[in-house]
C-alpha cells in the first residue's frame, strides 16, 4: 500500500546561495573552534576547563545533553505522521528524520570530546558492563542512528512506502527509551539529593518535546527563507500552539518534582539552594528556566494575537532554546555544586571542599567545544538538505494544510 | 596423567607454601610486635601472584573516630606519599585519594574528625554506572579503576556517595609503579591493594598506629576471629551512609 499523502509531496534539495554557503561556512568556522578547543583541553587535561573534582560535568555536558534531547524531540514531527496520520506533518517528517540524526552526531561529538580518554572511544565501543545506563545508551544513540536512517529510507524510497508506518512505531519507540535512558543517567544516581527520581525519565521526554520542536521550528524558518521556499502560516500556527502545549508540559514536571522534594524533609537543602538562595543557579532557574523557557514562550505561542506573528514565534522558540540551557545548567551543574549528604545534620568541612556549594567558573575551551557540537548538527542538516530530497519544494497552506482555513494574516 | 601430575606440583607447592608460612611465623616472633601481628594474626597473609583473588577474604577497616587526632594528617601523608599523588597545592583539581573530614553538631557544637576515602562497597555505585566496566570490584571487596579501560566519563565521581574519587585533570610524571595513574582517568583509594597482596597493611592503617592514634584498623571481615571482626562484634559501629545499603567495607566508631 502506497502511502499517498507521502507520494504526492514534492521535494527538492535547498539551493546553494549566497546566504546558504556563508551560513555553512560560519558554521564549518565553529565547528573547527570546537575541534581546536577538544584539541587543547585533550592536550593539557580538564586543568584547562572551569571543572574540577566536584564539578565533573560541566559546559560541554550543558549542550550534549540539550543537543541529545533536541535529536529525539525533534523526530516527534515525523511521529505525528507516520504513526499518528498527521497529514500536515507529513511534508515535514524527512527533515525532522534529518535534523534527528544531525542534532544527535553533535551531542555525541561533543560528550566523546569531553571525555577524559577521547582516544579510547573504542574501548567504550567495545567493552560493556550492562548494568551502566550509559553503556545501554551508547546501543540506544548509535541503534537511534540506524533505526532514522532505515526510517528515512522507507520514506524516501517510493517503492518502500507500505513500512513507513511500522518504521515510524519502531523510532517512536526507540526515542521514547532513548530519552528515558538520557534521564535516568540522573534519575538513578541515587547518592545525589539532586537526582535519585524516577520523574527524571519522563521529565527529560517532556524537556526533548520542547526542545526538539523550539529547534525544528527555528530551523524550518531558516531554510525556508534562505530558499525563499514558501511556508504556510497554518503550518506555523500548528507548530506553535504543539510548542506551547509542550512548554506546559516541562512547567508541569517541574512543578511536580519540586513539589515532591519540598514535601519531603531531607530535601529541604537541595531545594532551598536551587529555588531560594543558590546565586546563579535560582537566578537560572526562575528567570531562565521558568519565565524566559516556559512562561513566556506559552503566552507567546498561546495567545492567537501573538502566534500570529512570525517574528513573535520565531522569538518563542529562542526563548525555549535559551530557557532549556538555563534549566540544564540548573539540573547538571547545580545538581553537582550541592554538596553530598554524607552526615545529614552535620556541619561537614574538608580540604576536598566537603560541605560546600562547588565554584564553577566555565572557561572559553568549553564553550568552544560545546558552540562546536551545535554549529556540527547545524552544518550536517544544512549539507543534507543540499546534497538529498529532504526538504518539501513547497510549504505553503493550500499545499500543506488543503483543509486548513486561510490565516486572516 | 598430566591432572595426576599437577595434582602433586600443587600439593609440592602447597607445603612449600606452609613451610616458608611457618618460617615467616617463627621469623615472626623475633621481629617488632607490629610485624609479628600482621603474620601470626592471618589478618593479610601474601596471596602468591599466581593465585586468583577470592571471596574468602573481605578486606574492610574499622575506624575509630575517638582516637582519630584533631588536625592529625599522618594517614593522609602516608597515603600520598605510599601512592604518589600530591599533597602540595589541594586546588579543587586535584586528586585526595583519603582525607580528612571535621564534622560538627550545629545544636551541641560537638566536634569530630574522620579520615574519608573509598568506602570499599559491597554494592559499589561507581561499579554499576562505568560503561566500560573499568571500575571494579575485587572478589575480596576491593574497589579499584583499571587505568586502561577508564575512558574519563566521570560518570562513577557522579555516583560515588563519598566523594571518594578525583579525576586526573594534568599529565603526570614519575607514577609509582605500584599505583598506576594518568591524565583523563579516574582514580581512588584503593585499600593499598599492593601492600594487602604482598600481605602487608594499608599505608593510611600503618601510619596511624605507628605515628598517630592507632584510630585505624584492618583486616578480614570475613573471619569471625580477626580483630576488626571481633570488634565490629563487640562495640557499636556505623558505616556512613548506611541507608544507602551499599554494605560498606569501612566502619567507623563514635561518629
Amino acid at each position: 500500500m502506497i502511502d499517498m499523502a507521502t507520494a504526492r509531496i514534492a521535494y527538492r534539495e535547498i539551493k546553494g546561495g549566497t546566504a546558504y554557503w556563508s551560513l555553512l561556512l560560519g558554521l564549518g568556522a565553529l565547528v573547527l573552534i570546537g575541534l581546536g578547543s577538544a584539541w587543547y583541553m585533550e592536550h593539557h587535561g580538564h586543568i584547562v576547563t572551569g571543572m574540577s573534582n566536584r564539578i565533573v560535568w560541566g559546559i560541554p555536558h550543558v549542550f550534549a545533553i540539550f543537543l541529545i534531547l533536541a535529536a529525539s524531540g525533534v523526530l516527534n514531527i515525523a511521529s505525528i505522521a507516520s504513526v499518528f496520520d498527521g497529514k500536515p506533518y507529513k511534508p515535514l517528517a524527512r527533515m525532522s528524520g534529518l535534523m534527528a540524526i544531525a542534532l544527535l552526531v553533535g551531542g555525541l561529538a561533543v560528550l566523546v570530546l569531553d571525555l577524559g580518554r577521547p582516544e579510547r572511544l573504542i574501548v567504550a565501543m567495545t567493552t560493556y558492563n550492562f548494568k551502566s545506563i550509559f553503556a545501554w545508551n551508547i546501543f540506544l544513540y548509535t541503534g537511534f542512528l540506524v533505526v532514522v536512517m532505515a526510517y528515512l529510507f522507507v520514506q524516501m524510497e517510493a517503492t518502500m512506502h507500505a513500512y513507513v508506518k511500522a518504521a515510524g512505531w519502531f523510532a517512536l519507540v526507540w526515542r521514547l527509551v532513548l530519552t528515558s535512558g538520557t534521564g535516568s543517567i540522573f534519575g538513578w544516581l541515587v547518592a545525589r539529593q539532586a537526582y535519585d527520581a524516577a520523574i527524571m525519565a519522563p521529565f527529560f521526554i517532556a524537556m526533548s518535546f520542547a526542545y526538539g520542536l523550539a529547534v525544528f521550528i527555528l530551523v524550518l524558518m531558516v531554510v525556508c527563507k534562505i530558499n525563499g521556499r514558501e511556508l504556510g502560516d497554518a503550518l506555523i500556527d500548528r507548530l506553535a500552539r504543539l510548542l506551547g502545549v509542550f512548554a506546559g508540559a516541562v512547567l508541569y514536571m517541574t512543578a511536580v518534582m519540586h513539589l515532591t522534594n519540598l514535601y519531603a524533609a531531607e530535601h529541604g537543602g537541595v531545594e532551598r539552594f536551587i529555588l531560594a538562595d543558590g546565586g546563579i543557579y535560582t537566578a537560572a532557574f526562575w528567570l531562565g528556566h521558568i519565565l524566559v523557557g516556559c512562561l513566556a514562550p506559552m503566552v507567546l505561542l498561546l495567545y492567537p494575537a501573538f502566534r500570529a506573528s512570525r517574528a513573535l514565534v520565531a522569538s518563542a522558540c529562542g526563548l525555549v532554546i535559551a530557557g532549556a540551557i538555563a534549566h540544564l545548567y540548573v539540573i547538571i551543574i547545580g545538581g553537582q555544586a550541592f554538596p553530598l549528604l554524607m552526615f545529614p545534620g552535620q556541619e561537614v568541612s574538608s580540604s576536598f571542599f566537603d560541605g560546600v556549594i562547588a565554584p564553577y567558573s566555565p572557561s572559553l575551551p568549553e564553550f568552544g567545544l560545546a558552540v562546536g557540537g551545535v554549529a556540527l548538527a547545524l552544518a550536517i542538516t544544512l549539507a543534507g538538505m543540499r546534497v538529498l530530497r529532504f526538504m518539501p519544494k513547497n510549504l505553503a497552506d493550500e499545499r500543506a494544510e488543503p483543509t486548513a482555513k486561510q490565516s486572516p494574516a | 596423567m598430566s591432572q595426576r601430575r599437577d595434582d602433586q606440583a600443587s600439593a609440592q607447592e602447597h607445603s612449600r607454601r606452609d613451610i616458608l608460612r611457618g618460617a615467616a611465623a617463627l621469623g615472626g616472633v623475633a621481629l617488632a610486635p607490629g610485624v609479628t601481628l600482621h603474620l601470626i594474626g592471618g589478618e593479610a597473609a601474601a596471596r602468591p601472584v599466581e593465585e586468583a583473588v577470592s571471596d574468602a577474604h573481605r578486606w574492610g577497616m574499622l575506624i575509630d573516630a575517638g582516637k582519630c587526632g584533631d588536625g592529625c594528617q599522618a594517614c593522609v601523608t602516608a597515603c600520598s606519599e605510599e601512592n604518589g599523588w600530591d599533597l602540595d597545592a589541594r586546588d579543587p583539581t586535584d586528586s585526595q585519594w583519603i582525607r580528612k573530614v571535621e564534622l560538627r553538631d550545629p545544636k551541641s557544637g560537638a566536634e569530630r574528625t574522620l579520615p574519608m576515602m573509598c568506602q570499599h562497597c559491597a554494592s559499589p555505585p561507581c561499579v554499576d554506572v562505568c560503561p566500560t566496566g573499568a571500575s571494579f570490584k575485587r572478589a575480596d571487596g576491593i574497589v579499584l579503576v583499571d587505568k586502561h579501560t577508564c575512558i574519563g566519563c566521570r560518570y562513577c565521581v557522579m555516583a560515588c556517595p563519598y566523594n571518594a574519587r578525583s579525576f586526573v585533570h594534568e599529565p603526570l610524571t614519575d607514577q609509582k609503579a605500584h599505583a598506576p595513574r594518568g591524565k583523563g582517568t579516574v582514580e581512588s583509594c584503593t585499600m593499598c591493594v599492593h601492600r594487602v597482596d604482598a600481605g602487608r597493611q594499608p599505608a593510611c592503617v600503618e601510619r596511624c598506629n605507628d605515628a598517630a592514634g592507632g584510630a585505624m584498623l584492618f583486616g578480614d571481615l570475613n573471619d569471625p576471629t580477626s580483630e576488626i571482626s571481633r570488634r565490629i562484634a563487640k562495640y557499636a559501629t556505623a558505616r556512613v551512609r548506611a541507608d544507602l545499603g551499599l554494605d560498606t567495607g569501612v566502619y567507623y566508631r563514635n561518629i
